[in-house]
């Protein structure tokens, strides 16, 4: 598995004592849709802060692409080729939804001061870039609102698809995408597996899926891994994971197991 | 709420309709310059001596606004760079001997250095220690011109000369006002210029939520300290032609008061507003000297004005985008 788009080997990380995770093996290849679930504090999102720099797990190394990504910073991660959404919508609020794409292109763009106040040919033909990618990548989400409006004025559910085009702006090759189902009807989730093989197909990105849906996670993944207390329990297919004993019994350590893992 | 709401879009409904319609701002834009043309003719000395300072303040109202508007870093040490400006001309020029337009560029390169300084290492920090750090440098600035002996101790540095511009000796108040009013004209520009461009949306990023930011790849640390060091440009050139128009500069020109007033008259006009702070720092100093006639009570009368404008417009005069509805 050495040509994985992402490998983490041994990923060991600790708050004050505590494990978070523990001994952490799992790879994303290229043009893969994979996820990870797993029972509430298991781990996932710290797993994702691991991943993208937030966090500086104490063991194990995360490569990408051929880099090993634990001596970047965040900005230095996304700039790697790794884009995220967020768990909870974080949108930049009094901004609009093309401001708020935008952002994503900060770091495939270069024109600073001098260039922004004297307007140079290369600054106005990058600006022209950034507003082009952008409206494309909200197009290719399904944002068909005004562009102009704040984004936080939008409909919950594009406000969800206006994060992920946000993210796409950054040209990623991995996209991590934090429970994107979260609040959706049943339409929106059907539009969202949609969306995430298009991402897959079209644009040649892989994907890296936290989601408490299982039936959206079985539907849409290659492959997906089970984390709980820190520690990566399973991995396989839709079908090996529902059979797999020991995923069951971590979801029926739960109240609500049972019903999470029916399909 | 909705009853202040109502009351302060009666008040400043007016203002709405140059932020939503084009042709009323560029016409409002005409009649500006016009009357900044004419106006020493039409008002006299005195006033046009204050409209020269309070133009200055545009200028360092404006490089502020950069620093807490757009990036949303409080700086609380601003006159620092004021007097970076003031001083590189002053002993340049005095000391020795140097051609005033030379010693702007040596202003602007001091300026820039001393943001590095203070920037660099505090702006990895949360922004509520900028503050305390940029409060010291402000008063570290001021107690060193205060005491070294080539800022000329607590007398300051007196005799700047003059400058001549291709033959123009720029010497008399009506000189200075129209080299304000370039100032003035300059720093707005280039505050529309990068309000629009990448690095200005970066700011706004950064202010708005720093992970996020960071997340979407952009570094923060140094979007922070290009508008640290930006504004550090502004007020040391504004600062470098206030000691041409004085002619001398003391350390007392440059207090703690010094960066609160400027700091107020961004807060009042409203932080990230380009008009709006050009409001704020025309309030800031026409605002006391209009109130002249009421003797003793003037400035708290104009305290208590400032008072009800924050108590009605929380986030400044001017009005946002889409803010009245």
């Amino acid at each position: 598995m050495s040509e994985a788009l992402l490998n983490l080997t041994g990923v060991g990380l600790a708050f004050a004592g505590n494990t978070v995770l523990d001994d952490v093996n799992f790879q994303v290849p290229e043009k893969t849709v994979v996820s990870l679930i797993g029972p509430n504090g298991a781990g996932k999102t710290s797993l994702f802060n691991c991943i993208t720099g937030f966090y500086k797990p104490q063991m194990g190394s995360v490569m990408f692409d051929g880099r090993e990504m634990l001596k970047l910073k965040p900005h230095g991660v996304t700039a790697a080729g790794i884009a995220r959404t967020f768990q909870n919508l974080r949108l930049f609020n009094e901004m609009t939804v093309l401001e708020n794409v935008m952002s994503g292109m900060h770091c495939r763009s270069s024109a600073g001061a001098f260039a922004a106040i004297f307007r140079t040919p290369t600054q106005r033909r990058e600006e022209k870039e950034i507003d082009e990618f952008s409206r494309e990548c909200l197009d290719f989400c399904g944002v068909d609102d005004d562009v102009d409006r704040l984004a936080t004025t939008l409909a919950y559910g594009h406000q969800r698809r206006v994060e992920i085009a946000r993210a796409l702006a950054t040209k990623p090759k991995l996209l991590l995408l934090d429970e994107p189902a979260a609040g959706l009807n049943a339409g929106e989730k059907q539009d969202l597996v949609a969306l995430i093989n298009r991402i897959r197909d079209e644009r040649g990105i892989s994907v890296l899926l936290i989601e408490h849906d299982t039936g959206l996670v079985m539907k849409v993944s290659e492959r997906i891994h089970v984390l709980d207390h820190g520690v990566m329990i399973a991995e396989g297919t839709a079908k090996e994971i529902q059979s797999n004993p020991k995923v069951i019994e971590a979801y029926l350590g739960q109240e609500d197991g049972e019903a999470s893992l029916e399909l | 709420m909705s009853e202040q709401k109502v009351l302060s879009a009666r008040l400043f409904g007016p203002l709405a309709v140059l932020v939503e319609n084009s042709k009323a701002r560029w016409t409002a834009i005409g009649a500006i310059l016009i009357l900044m043309a004419i106006g020493p003719f039409i008002f006299g000395q005195y006033a046009t001596v204050i409209m020269t300072n309070a133009l200055l303040y545009v200028v360092l109202a404006l490089g502020l606004n950069i620093v807490v508007g757009y990036a949303g870093l409080l700086d609380l040490g601003y006159a620092a760079f004021f007097a970076i400006g003031a001083y590189t001309v002053g002993i340049l020029t005095q000391e020795f001997g140097v051609n005033f337009w030379l010693t702007l560029p040596v202003a602007v390169l001091a300026a820039a250095i001393g943001g590095i300084i203070i920037g660099g290492p505090t702006l990895r920090l949360r922004s509520d220690y900028l503050a305390i750090v940029t409060l010291g440098f402000g008063e570290i600035v001021r107690l060193s011109a205060r005491n070294l002996d080539i800022t000329g101790k607590a007398s300051g540095i007196s005799g700047i000369e003059q400058p001549y511009l291709f033959g123009w000796h720029i010497a008399g108040y009506l000189d200075f006002y129209y080299v304000f009013c370039v100032l003035a004209i300059l720093a707005v520009f280039v505050s529309v210029r990068l309000a629009n461009s990448r690095l200005g949306r970066a700011w706004l990023y950064v202010r708005h939520d720093e992970d996020v930011a960071e997340a979407m790849g952009i570094n923060r640390v140094r979007v922070k300290l290009a508008a640290y060091v930006i504004g550090a440009i502004f007020g040391s050139v504004g600062g470098a032609f206030f000691a041409a128009n004085l002619g001398a500069i003391s350390p007392e020109s440059f207090s703690f008061t010094q960066s609160v007033l400027i700091l107020m008259a961004v807060i009042l006009g409203g932080m990230g507003k380009i008009p709006g702070v050009i409001l704020g720092a025309l309030i800031i100093i026409l605002g006391p000297e209009l109130l002249r006639d009421l003797g003793p009570l003037r400035l708290l009368v104009f305290a208590v004005g400032l008072l009800l404008i924050m108590l009605f417009r929380p986030s400044g005069i001017w009005p946002g985008k889409g803010a009245q509805k």
